[in-house]
């Protein structure tokens, strides 16, 4: 399943949907839509192998947790096609990252632009924190560090099953401060498991603000290498970058790609938030209104008429 | 005499895996402790060795879960929940991944002290939603825990005997029901793991002071059967003792006071084990006397619940089996 639009393209079509939504809502994951909008675009739309989707383009309403008493449960997967063996698989290990992730759904034509609408309300399966029932994805990662494990535990239960498609992870620079990244890492290694591929948004921030000043990890790229995998380190908003990062030979170890990223990259007006980007609430009328007409004018759109 | 069987769990669970594709023995560096090196040894390529890295074992074994696979972990039970709690919810209980958490060293069976004895393990798992809870009491329960677990839609939570373990039935586990191991009308005694063992020692003394013992194991905590539970409740004159290698809070002491409560049902219970404390290193024969673990103290308790002393003391139970903390079968003792 291809898109008819180039990577580029998706991209902004990310952002205006997260500005959007933003701005009517009064706040939102701006940034994250800033930093990481051309990796999702580019997973999305150009790398990822995935098969038609196998839920209604609208979302259903939550319909319960697992539990033996609930044997229609189901999972958001379905809106990255079938897990069948010869399809791609992909984690959002960040699963703050939801509002980008569904925005890349609609782009891609996974799922229908009301299916934001459902963002965060009461009864619905579109959940802020993307969870495990939330469209696009399979496994629960709302505590940071997890979604790499998970995903090298699939990666080498499908590759004992012969299955072609690789497992993909879509991680945030913050998660390194979390001790499983390295167990997962040194595991992957260890095991040979080279069917697994993660894309790091490296925006350097976290909750407090910039990971430097609230806990510096220093050089990503060596720690990941020393740790057994094969690790290449591009601009985040190279989608060219991106297409050769991929091509890294990694016999016997995991790839990580990380794409070094600006947080407040195409809304350049964020930066007066700069360090405190991780959830972008207005913090006032005046401020709502000029991020709208700033970032419209920089998103080639007109700002949004969100009082009505 | 009874009899004791060697590595019970070994055997076992070799012969349970060996050959199903599906399943797949998981390690974190406590291999020979937790009896499978001889199927790593034997069959490497269903076995994977994680390192001392829980949080991203259980993960991991997620990520199995998810593509089909039956993970058995193996390490000691309170590696396998204390440090990797949020994996073993986000990534396992959640989900319902059939991963089998086989815990070895339950409670006090450890010399290990604090650092290695999961005391609390039945308090947490019972407040897990989609957790099953087995605990095994004896070899043939040992022997029996592999197939029981894998039985099980979701996770199972296993307290796993090690080492030299005595043989006291002679039928497999039946998850979702308990055993009655004898019959009377005047006190319910319910034991699960290394307790039997103690409770049965204390059974000849009592009944030859007079008393009627209804004696009860329990090798499956969660799902349990309340009805079966309380008929046994209505079914004694002077009430219910509860003896468990595990704090009284939250185990099986608290699951019977549960179920009673639920009930209405006013009888007494005496709940024994360890009382909101920490122990300490120790042999298992030390720790069970020091914390009021042993048949004596299920003698006590029975004294207390029937207000009459009956002057058992020790020379009065049946005899205890006394383990050397250094043996073949268990090297390190750890």
């Amino acid at each position: 399943m291809r898109n008819s639009k180039s990577t580029e393209e998706v991209a902004l079509g990310i952002r205006r949907r997260v500005f959007e939504h933003s701005i009517r809502n009064n706040g939102g994951y701006l940034s994250q839509a800033c930093s990481a909008g051309e990796q999702l675009a580019w997973l999305y739309n150009e790398e990822l192998n995935l098969g038609a989707p196998t839920l209604p383009m609208v979302p259903k309403p939550f319909e319960g947790v697992p539990s033996p008493q609930n044997p229609d449960y189901h999972t958001g997967a379905g809106y990255n096609g079938p897990a069948t063996p010869e399809f791609d698989r992909l984690f959002i290990a960040p699963a703050h990252y939801a509002l980008v992730a569904y925005a890349t759904l609609i782009e891609v034509g996974r799922m229908a632009p009301e299916g934001l609408a459902m963002f965060n309300k009461d009864g619905s399966s579109v959940e802020m924190i993307g969870a495990e029932h939330s469209p696009g994805m399979e496994v629960h990662n709302g505590t940071l560090g997890i979604g790499l494990s998970t995903a090298a535990g699939l990666a080498y239960g499908r590759r004992r099953r012969g299955d072609s498609g690789r497992t993909w992870v879509f991680m945030s620079d913050g998660e390194v401060q979390e001790g499983q990244t390295w167990e997962a890492v040194q595991a992957a290694a260890y095991h040979g498991i080279d069917n697994l591929y993660a894309i790091m948004d490296v925006n350097d921030q976290q909750c407090d603000g910039a990971m430097s000043s609230v806990m510096d990890v220093g050089d990503i790229r060596t720690k990941f290498n020393d740790f057994g995998a094969v690790c290449v380190e591009i601009d985040g908003h190279d989608v060219d970058a991106m297409r050769e990062a991929v091509k890294e030979p990694h016999a016997g170890k995991p790839l990580i790609i990380l794409a070094r990223t600006n947080p407040f990259n195409a809304m350049p007006i964020l930066e007066e938030r700069f360090p405190r980007l991780h959830y972008v609430r207005f913090k006032s009328e005046d401020e709502r209104q000029r991020m709208n007409v700033s970032i419209a004018k920089d998103l080639g759109i007109e700002p949004i008429d969100y009082a009505h | 005499m009874v009899e004791m069987v060697s590595r019970p769990y070994a055997a076992a669970f070799e012969k349970f895996a060996a050959g199903n594709p599906d399943i797949l023995c998981l390690s974190a560096d406590l291999t020979s402790s937790c009896e499978v090196d001889g199927f790593r040894d034997r069959h490497p390529d269903q076995f994977l060795s994680l390192g001392m890295a829980e949080q991203n074992m259980m993960s991991f074994a997620g990520g199995l879960g998810l593509a089909g696979f039956r993970p058995f972990i193996h390490t000691f039970g309170v590696f396998m929940y204390r440090r990797p709690y949020d994996q073993l919810m986000a990534s396992v209980a959640y989900p319902r991944r059939k991963v089998r958490l086989m815990g070895f060293l339950p409670g006090v069976t450890t010399p290990g002290g604090m650092t290695h004895q999961s005391i609390e393990d039945i308090a947490v798992m019972r407040s897990i939603p989609n957790m099953t809870i087995l605990e095994t009491g004896d070899a043939t329960e040992v022997e029996s825990i592999c197939e029981a677990a894998d039985s099980i839609d979701g996770p199972v939570w296993c307290r796993v005997l090690r080492g030299s373990v005595p043989r006291l039935f002679d039928t497999p586990i039946k998850v979702g029901e308990m055993r009655e191991l004898s019959a009377g009308d005047d006190v319910l005694v319910v034991t699960a793991g290394i307790t039997t063992e103690e409770a049965m020692r204390a059974r000849s003394a009592l009944k030859n002071a007079g008393l009627s013992i209804r004696h009860l194991h329990l090798h499956t905590i969660k799902p349990f059967d309340a009805k079966a539970l309380l008929d046994h409740v209505g079914s004694v004159r002077h009430g219910v003792i509860t003896l468990e290698n595990h704090v009284t809070e939250g185990g099986i002491g608290s699951l019977v006071a549960e179920t009673m409560a639920d009930a209405g049902v006013g009888k007494r219970l005496i709940r024994l084990g360890l009382k909101d404390t920490y122990a300490h290193g120790g042999s298992r024969a030390y720790l069970m006397r020091y914390y009021g673990l042993d048949a004596l103290a299920l003698v006590r308790g029975v004294e207390d619940l029937v207000g009459e002393s009956f002057g058992i003391d020790e020379s009065d139970l049946d005899s205890a089996r006394v383990e050397d903390v250094h043996s073949l079968v268990k090297a390190e003792a750890l």
